[in-house]
């Protein structure tokens, strides 16, 4: 982590993940001179918005107008700049897919996205502001990365992470109140490699976003109710995927359930059994997330119990697969 | 300034090679883009051998003037211009369309060198060369951005966006270019979608606007000139031209919007050039 630029759990309490984005876009921008900024008449949700007020020279705003302002940010790239781009998820990976795909992937070229709103943390916008199909959306696009940042200080940690790599970076954030889930950035944030939050034997949950800090408190949960040892795992790059901890998982829980705030069919779930799949290792396996409709309006955690995306229904999803036969190891004939 | 006799002569030799060169790409790659390729000559022409400042053998010369081709199906064109300017080996360019060749109807910057931008589908062309003008504001530097798009992609919503943005921030480092030659696929441009008053449009959205015939170095070069000197609003240069432009044949026929060559036409329009 580059000098100054330390978060811990009271930065988190107090601030929204997007709060801390802005606040670490600033501190990069001040030694790097690449850094430009773009919003779409959303730089004060965005929070991208406090670069903007200190770099104004440095901040375009392409008023409401995604289409153009991902293919400004294209050719800002091309002429030697590190655009970060920001606004709703909902609007960059639907309404701007084509120029993110096109303008920006095709040409690999150094443009940083950070979007907001992601799945259904504005809960009461609706559908048109919800956004459950993006992980889907941009894991598809050749060269893009993915991260799904479990909190503020990751998001933070992300960030920073981001501007070291070259091509095109896709950070998902929510609406920025979520819980903080880290109460330091030094827990060893790599882009691509998974982080395990939790041992445990008998079952795996496989988390991005706020699920991250939810099945951390459905394991202890568990753990003194159940006496379940669950590992939870913080998957916060979904592309490219650590397939790595999921094949550990597969031999030594036998038992994998995937929680994400996002439509069952594209995202995290889908990237996990891609990889269960092509082990050719049986395990139970199942993912929780929005079943292929289009979510009801509410507040967040009331949407989040609703869907199954919180402590509660992790614990119920917990027993429930707990109760399942998976293949013994015995039966398989390549020797596992 | 004016240009001068023996620069108008070599510019019309260029025009003559280069329209021939699109016939033999568009025979070697069993067809092509033909009538638009054809029609944006003399802009191509006047602009990689008279204002581009560009160098060749160096393609990534920082400082360099940037095109950006936003009617990136016309390839084609493009293509054999960058290499008679010297860009890589004209003999390359007999793969076009082929397997794993680096040229395809619609050019890749990470395939072919002197190429700014990846372009091909509408509407993208302009927001890009946006990024790329305010880009060298943000950084000082002289260079300038030249973007060309069509007639019939103005129906995009996103070149309207770019206009949008282009007046907003007085990005008078870029110079907007619309081949008009009146043909979409479907048909006239003016019976498909219309864009008339098409001038009134660009003055509406804050644009200085040029009208010149698309077909005379005079009066592109004074348009060219024009929109370097202008300070005040980005300039969109209306280039009226002729669809398939050289080859009588192709001209005004929406038929050669796309088309492919035999041998014994692609010598018939050859001749046709020469006429």
């Amino acid at each position: 982590m580059a000098e100054g630029l330390t978060w811990n759990v009271y930065d988190a309490n107090t601030m929204t993940q997007a709060d801390i984005y802005g606040e670490v876009l600033c501190k990069l921008g001040e030694t790097n001179e690449r850094i430009v900024g773009l919003s779409a008449d959303l730089a004060k949700s965005t929070k991208i918005g406090a670069f903007a007020a200190k770099f104004p020279e440095r901040f375009f705003n392409a008023g409401i107008a995604e289409q153009n302002m991902f293919g400004m940010a294209a050719g800002l790239a091309l002429s030697g700049l590190t655009p970060f781009v920001s606004t709703m998820a909902a609007f960059t990976t639907m309404r701007a897919a084509e120029q993110v795909r096109t303008d920006i992937c095709y040409q690999n070229l150094d443009v940083k996205i950070i979007a907001t709103h992601g799945g259904i943390s504005f809960g009461q916008a609706g559908t048109t502001h919800h956004c459950t199909e993006d992980i889907a959306i941009m894991r598809s696009m050749a060269n893009m990365t993915v991260i799904v940042p479990a909190d503020g200080i990751e998001c933070a940690n992300a960030v920073v992470a981001c501007l070291e790599r070259p091509g095109p970076v896709y950070i998902r954030i929510g609406r920025g109140f979520e819980q903080a889930c880290y109460s330091s950035d030094d827990y060893g944030f790599t882009i691509g490699k998974a982080v395990e939050i939790n041992p445990g034997s008998d079952i795996t949950l496989v988390c991005c976003g706020i699920t991250v800090l939810q099945a951390k408190e459905a394991a202890r949960l568990l753990h003194e109710s159940d006496g379940l040892s669950v590992r939870v795992i913080n998957m916060h790059t979904i592309k490219p995927l650590d397939t790595e901890i999921i094949l550990k998982a597969i031999a030594e829980t036998r038992r994998i359930i995937t929680f994400e705030d996002h439509n069952v069919y594209g995202g995290l779930g889908s990237a996990v059994s891609e990889v269960i799949a092509e082990s050719g290792r049986a395990c139970a396996f199942t993912r929780v997330g929005i079943p292929d409709c289009y979510s009801i309006v509410g507040y967040p955690e009331d949407l989040y119990n609703f869907y199954g995306l919180d402590t509660d229904g992790i614990v119920r999803k917990v027993r429930e697969v707990m109760k399942r036969d998976f293949e013994e190891e015995e039966n398989w004939e390549d020797g596992f | 300034m004016p240009l001068t006799e023996k620069e108008t002569k070599d510019l019309s030799q260029h025009a003559r090679q280069l329209r021939k060169d699109i016939l033999d790409v568009t025979f070697w790659a069993g067809g092509a883009h033909v009538g638009g390729s054809l029609s944006m000559v003399e802009i191509l022409v006047l602009l990689y051998y008279k204002y581009l400042n560009i160098d060749p053998k160096n393609p990534s010369m920082a400082d360099r003037d940037r095109f950006v081709l936003s009617k990136g199906h016309a390839g084609a064109g493009l293509a054999p211009l960058l290499a008679r300017r010297g860009y890589f080996d004209f003999e390359l360019i007999k793969s076009f369309n082929k397997f794993k060749s680096p040229f395809g109807m619609h050019l890749d910057r990470n395939k072919v060198t002197g190429l700014d931008a990846s372009t091909g589908s509408l509407g993208h062309g302009l927001p890009m060369a946006v990024g790329l003008a305010l880009g060298a504001r943000r950084q000082a530097r002289a260079w300038r951005t030249w973007c060309l798009l069509g007639d019939g992609e103005c129906n995009e919503g996103s070149v309207w966006e770019a206009a949008m943005a282009a007046a907003h921030y007085r990005v008078t480092n870029l110079v907007t270019m619309v081949d008009r030659n009146r043909f979409m696929v479907d048909g006239g441009t003016e019976e498909v979608m219309a864009l008339e008053p098409f001038a009134d449009k660009w003055r509406s959205f804050g644009f200085a606007v040029k009208e010149v015939d698309g077909h005379s170095f005079a009066e592109l070069s004074a348009a060219f000139d024009a929109a370097i000197a202008e300070s005040s609003a980005p300039t969109v240069i209306i280039a009226h031209t002729v669809k398939g432009k050289g080859v009588d044949f192709m001209e005004n026929d929406v038929r050669w919007h796309y088309g492919g060559l035999d041998s014994d036409m692609l010598e018939k329009a050859k001749r046709r050039i020469d006429a």
